[in-house]
């Protein structure tokens, strides 16, 4: 296959003919003297010769392509990745070249039917949809098509597969698109509706965007609404939550790192404002970046280059920034906490996320909207909610606001076995405290405590904790992660509470 | 102390999915890290949960797999397990590595002559 000149021929065989001669010849040059195993050393940073006047340098070649892309050697290792797969899959494609694909793509139809495999025997392109778990241990519908690659005499040399991200898709594909709203996000309010129209304009912008609001608003959704509606929308959307890593961990992930910059640094590492290179960078809970790193993303945001730790070398990237917080920044810059500057670089556009209590008449919009997306999932026939239900629904304070409101509606239609949605169905804590507009609106602990059972008289306070634990698991809809963040706690604190009361079975 | 691993297996290797996992190894260490016991467990069918209440039942304290959700993955660090995740490579070499005491999660253990990782990590 290597030629004495380390002249290699690849020879792209259309499937669908293997007869008729390939019209396109391209002649990837590479190093002389390179032995047939190095080939994964230097895929990437083989030309292209042959197709265009100037040769193509093949890794700038697949990075442009704007999905998921790998080639594998004729053992299904990984030779290439593109950019978009690698955000994807979280992997560095440095350090996963020669890995089996199946370990690194973590696919749920691997195991059953390897489509690469099915590609090589059936001469067509084989297509399968499932779900990736990919580096940072999420979960991630996909779609994958793979194709064998042959060389003259039709034998399979290697194979080129394309990986769609399908959680977009699969969200719209549930009847999602709103009537009433802008991408996920749907509202009628006059508030909503002065954020519809700004969403468009804002989009076609690249200045920096700030959006704040209360937890469970729709923050993410917003931040993905502003991507997609872009220019940038076929580019990668990377989301970093500021508050998830330690220092160390977090500044290695956004700025990335050079092999041999800190003990276990054991390759390169782009970091995700490169990965995220022509598309968005979200931030999440801002204002839990730590002071250090604020100083080097103000840097970042002045002269748009990222210096990994480590390297002396900058690298340009054209990202732009988007970030959430439900803290009050401009309180956390009196008290020393955030920095100014970053504020106001940040502040460029501000979108504020109005809590659904101030939603005039969403409420109503988004319990129909929920009841049918659920009732959909589940297969369950439900027509409506009864008037006590409905009207217990419409006056609740919904301090947990959308994400609330939609977990109780989930627990609903899980619950309900008949054709309306009555009181029996909704969460106890809704029927029991007599959930009314005027209760308390914080997101803290004290909002999940139940009025009612502080006016029975003195209590002990760890049946008070044991309660007010029990509402936030409810109000989440049993997720431990969003239920500690309604009590204000972190998670491991949740769970040993949790265990303390024997609430962990 | 004597550490009890279980490893997500699927034929030579560590399973890709710690989910999809339909066999699993739980090896017995003792203090100085030699094998005191090997067991080899295939499972009626793959259950991350059932995966879950079978390392709570045999009280195994290192749990070696790939790709784990995030959800079964704070599960059992809640339990005070030891999750080394993301681990790619023959199981073997896996358990070598842990009982040299040089396995960490994410490790890369493959073979791969000609790419310039001819050393695992």
């Amino acid at each position: 296959m290597t030629s004495a000149l380390g002249l290699d021929r690849i020879q792209i065989i259309p499937f669908d003919n293997e007869t008729r001669p390939p019209k396109a010849r391209a002649i990837v040059r590479r190093p002389a003297r390179v032995s047939a195993r190095m080939e994964a050393t230097v895929a990437s940073s083989a030309e292209i010769h042959g197709l265009l006047k100037s040769p193509l340098d093949l890794a700038t070649l697949v990075d442009a392509v704007p999905m998921g892309l790998a080639l594998l050697d004729e053992d299904r290792r990984v030779v290439l990745f593109n950019r978009a797969l690698e955000a994807l899959t979280g992997f560095d494609r440095e350090l996963v070249r020669g890995v089996p694909c199946r370990d690194v793509l973590r696919s749920s139809f691997c195991p059953q039917s390897c489509p690469a495999l099915e590609a090589a025997r059936s001469h067509q392109a084989a297509v399968r949809k499932g779900d990736i778990i990919n580096r940072d241990r999420r979960r991630i519908p996909i779609r994958l098509t793979s194709l064998a690659l042959r060389d003259a005499a039709g034998k399979p040399v290697g194979f080129l597969e394309t990986v769609e991200d399908y959680s977009q898709r699969l969200r719209l594909g549930e009847g999602l698109e709103p009537a009433f709203g802008v991408e996920l996000m749907i509202g009628r309010s006059p508030k909503m509706e002065e954020l519809f129209r700004m969403i468009p304009v804002i989009a076609q912008t690249d200045s920096s965007v700030l959006i704040t609001g209360e937890t469970g608003t729709g923050k993410d959704l917003l931040a993905e609404a502003l991507h997609r509606l872009s220019g940038r929308a076929r580019e990668p959307f990377i989301k970093v939550n500021c508050g998830a890593l330690p220092e160390t961990l977090l500044e290695s992930e956004l700025f990335g790192h050079k092999k041999g910059a800190f003990t276990g640094a054991v390759a390169d590492k782009p970091g995700r404002l490169r990965l995220a290179h022509g598309g968005s960078l979200y931030l999440t809970e801002i204002g839990d970046l730590p002071l250090p790193l604020q100083v080097k993303l103000l840097t970042f945001l002045d002269d748009r280059v990222v210096y990994p730790l480590g390297d002396t070398r900058g690298y340009a990237a054209d990202v732009r920034i988007i970030a959430a917080t439900n803290h009050q920044l401009e309180e956390m810059v009196r008290e020393g906490r955030f920095r100014a500057d970053l504020l106001f670089r940040l502040n460029v556009v501000r979108l504020h996320l109005a809590p659904l209590r101030e939603r005039a008449g969403d409420a109503a919009l988004l319990l129909s909207h929920f009841l049918a997306r659920f009732s959909s999932r589940f297969q369950k026939k439900i027509r409506g909610f009864s008037d006590e239900a409905r009207e217990r629904l419409l006056v609740y304070a919904y301090p947990g606001n959308v994400r609330e409101l939609r977990n109780i509606v989930e627990y609903a239609v899980n619950v309900c076995q008949e054709p309306v949605i009555g009181l029996e169905h909704l969460p106890v804590y809704l029927t029991e405290a007599g959930a009314k507009k005027d209760a308390p609106l914080s997101t803290g602990s004290t909002a999940l405590l139940n009025p009612e059972s502080e006016a029975n008289g003195p209590v002990r306070w760890t049946e008070i904790e044991k309660r007010l634990i029990v509402n936030a698991l409810i109000r989440a809809g049993g997720r431990r992660k969003e239920a500690a963040d309604l009590l204000g706690w972190g998670r491991s604190t949740l769970w040993r509470k949790m265990k303390q009361y024997g609430l962990d079975s | 102390m004597v550490d009890k691993v279980l490893i997500t297996i699927r034929e030579e290797d560590v399973a890709p999915r710690f989910d999809l996992a339909t066999e699993v190894l739980i090896v017995t260490l003792g203090t100085r890290g030699e094998v005191r016991e090997q067991k080899t467990m295939v499972l009626p069918h793959a259950s991350p949960e059932d995966l879950c209440q079978q390392i709570l039942t045999e009280e195994v304290q290192t749990v070696i797999c790939g790709g784990i959700e995030e959800e079964f993955h704070q599960y059992l660090t809640w339990k005070k397990r030891r999750v080394l995740d993301s681990v790619m490579g023959p199981w073997e070499r896996a358990l070598d590595r842990y009982r040299q005491g040089g396995l960490q999660a994410g490790a890369i253990l493959y073979e791969r002559v000609g790419t310039g990782y001819e050393t695992d990590r």
